[in-house]
């Protein structure tokens, strides 16, 4: 699912590396731990996998597509349609109800509108489903505004998000880290639960090593970061 | 649902979850469309109906002041005349060989607001407006009797009057603040049809009928223990001494700067004589300073306006950014984030000019009846004009342009940003 080959970046010509990776190959449908201490340029990763910045060399495959060789529009459409995010807070348009801000992934993805829209008989009835199976279920929390919701409702509104449509790759940035202990694993298996049945590859960066045995696989970050 | 779509729809979501400020933007930018249209509807509908009011006459004769205040007073009844000019004066004049018609004029009464004008029978048979037109009469027919009156037509409007009906006439010009000839009241005999000029609001009478009502009068007040009723005034001779101005149409208008010197020339006392169009330029070269800066104040208060949008798009800029990576995030484009902007900009100021535009009509509804009164103006209310359109069709053109502003820097940050905040 993901090959990264040599890949270096920086922020500008002067501006020392932050990242300098040999090699990362994530396979398909696999559930991977990426761990990496603030600094670790997690966050760049998380651009460079998502398509937002581009490495001054290297390749980065992202399901059979080399991103480094498409424009920044093609780019952009590749991660509508392809990649789902959960950031590590923040996550929700705060003026949308959470039930929009599901949906809000098929607006820009006819991929995913129609996938979603397959699944269930419309992306609202999708986004529904996907609502409940990350156990937010009240018909109050549907259409009230998302600030009103605790950050732990969020991150699932978020999960769902990520979900519609079913992209291939879904990347959780520190998505529980502002979860106390026991929600964090709720969570995780929530997402786990889902993923199995469509099958996509999930890369999931934390800090927290103690969710890490649950994964697949366990890549530390200053492992392959020769910057660090 | 197709990504601009989508834009435009967060785009107002987003307005509507900030509504407050975006409603006092909003209202900025309505009270400065409401005040460019009002300027731009009175420097065009006043130059308008100065145009439109008077054709076909080709002088305007009175006392000797500036020929602007002889314009205004006698075509727009707009101001008062200094002085008055001898009946001989007139009768010498009128019957000059070159002279087709003279129609007299004698102001200074009024009915409720409206003035009164005496004039003579040929008034209704030379008096032109507009593109060469008559004056027609809706109902009734011209004055005959010495206290027979023909009304304009906004004064029977207004005052819901029909023919038939008696009237008293105030002396003097303000709204019954003076006493009144109640003694000898007229009849409306006739409605004139609707012209869009000073005419409408003018109560028409023969100068007879002036003399009537004044022969019991003496400086401004009743002679006291000296009242003639009506019947006995039709018997006396009510020959005006003097009356305001009056009007000239010649046979041959390459005769007009004759007569003109001839009359600015007169030796019997102290006439001026103009042209009509002539003394228009004057006023319109006088008026343009004003109308210069008038138009200058409202396309600044435009500005403003703008420029509130613009403060307002510019401070939510910081705090939209995680709203902007999340966008970006769920695979908008930076052109998308930045598009939203704009469609801000053009929404606030769409609804500006929207609610500008009702606040434009209200103001001229409720202005309206002031400004005819106080300045003889008259403005028809009516659907927006081209020129209307054009002025919002410019504020919105400048709100899309302001709107790129904030727009490209979203689009900088976030294409800086991406999908993660870095502070």
């Amino acid at each position: 699912m993901i090959e990264l080959g040599n890949v270096r970046f920086r922020w500008g010509s002067d501006a020392p590396l932050v990242l300098d990776i040999q090699k990362l190959n994530v396979n398909v449908g696999e559930r991977v731990f990426l761990e990496g201490p603030s600094g670790s340029g997690k966050t760049t990763l998380l651009n460079i996998l998502g398509g937002v910045a581009l490495p001054e060399v290297g390749i980065v495959q992202v399901n059979g597509t080399d991103l480094t060789r498409l424009k920044s529009r093609a780019r952009d459409a590749f991660r509508a349609d392809h990649i789902g995010i959960i950031f590590q807070m923040f996550n929700l348009i705060p003026y949308l109800s959470p039930l929009e801000n599901v949906k809000l992934a098929c607006r820009f993805s006819r991929r995913r509108h129609a996938l979603a829209a397959s699944k269930s008989s419309n992306t609202e009835e999708e986004a529904l489903r996907l609502l409940m199976r990350m156990q937010l279920n009240e018909a109050a929390i549907m259409h009230s505004p998302a600030f009103e919701l605790s950050i732990g409702q969020q991150q699932r509104v978020a999960a769902a998000r990520s979900l519609i449509g079913s992209p291939e790759l879904i990347i959780a940035d520190e998505p529980t880290s502002a979860l106390d202990h026991d929600v964090r694993r709720v969570f995780i298996k929530l997402l786990f639960d889902e993923i199995a049945d469509t099958g996509a590859t999930l890369v999931f960066i934390s800090h927290d090593p103690s969710l890490a045995d649950q994964f697949d696989r366990r890549i530390k970050l200053t492992d392959i970061n020769k910057v660090h | 649902m197709t990504s601009i779509g989508s834009i435009v729809s967060l785009s107002l979501r987003s307005l509507l979850n900030r509504r407050l400020t975006a409603a006092l933007t909003v209202f900025g930018v309505a009270v400065s469309v409401m005040l460019i249209l009002g300027v731009e509807k009175v420097r065009h509908d006043a130059k308008h109906s100065f145009t439109n009011t008077i054709s076909g006459t080709d002088l305007i004769v009175g006392a000797r002041s500036g020929s602007v205040q002889l314009l205004l007073y006698s075509v727009f009844r707009i101001g008062n005349a200094t002085n008055n000019i001898s009946w001989n004066s007139y009768r010498t004049i009128a019957g000059r060989k070159d002279v087709k018609w003279a129609i007299p004029i004698s102001l200074g009464d009024s009915h409720k607001g409206f003035r009164v004008m005496g004039t003579s029978e040929g008034y209704f048979r030379h008096y032109r407006y507009g593109q060469k037109r008559m004056l027609r009469f809706e109902a009734g027919r011209p004055f005959d009797d010495v206290f027979d009156t023909v009304l304009g037509a906004e004064v029977a409007e207004e005052l819901g009057y029909k023919l038939d009906q008696k009237i008293v006439i105030d002396h003097g010009l303000g709204k019954g603040r003076f006493s009144t000839h109640k003694d000898k009241p007229f009849r409306v005999t006739g409605i004139l049809e609707r012209t869009g000029t000073p005419v409408d609001r003018t109560v028409h009478v023969s100068l007879d009928g002036i003399t009537a009502i004044h022969i019991d009068w003496k400086g401004g007040a009743r002679v006291p223990g000296m009242a003639i009723d009506a019947d006995a005034t039709r018997k006396m001779d009510l020959t005006p001494r003097s009356i305001t101005a009056f009007m000239v149409g010649l046979h041959s208008r390459l005769g007009a700067f004759r007569v003109l010197r001839d009359i600015n020339e007169y030796r019997g006392e102290p006439l001026l004589a103009i042209l009509p169009g002539v003394a228009l330029q004057e006023l319109w070269r006088l008026m343009s300073t004003a109308e210069a800066a008038l138009r200058a104040v409202s396309i600044l208060v435009v500005i403003g306006g703008l420029l509130g949008m613009l403060t307002m798009l510019l401070t939510s800029l910081n705090e939209r950014r995680r709203e902007m990576a999340i966008l970006r995030g769920v695979g908008a484009r930076p052109q998308h984030v930045g598009a939203m902007f704009v469609v801000e900009a053009i929404s606030i100021t769409g609804a500006g000019c929207g609610i500008g535009l009702l606040f434009f009509y209200v103001g001229m509804a409720s202005l309206q009846p002031v400004i005819e009164y106080h300045l003889g103006l008259f403005m028809p209310i009516a659907l927006p004009t081209f020129r209307e359109w054009l002025i919002l069709g410019m504020v919105m053109g400048a709100a899309a342009t302001t709107g790129l502003i904030p727009a490209s820097m979203a689009y900088r940050r976030s294409l800086a940003d991406g999908m993660t905040v870095r502070n």
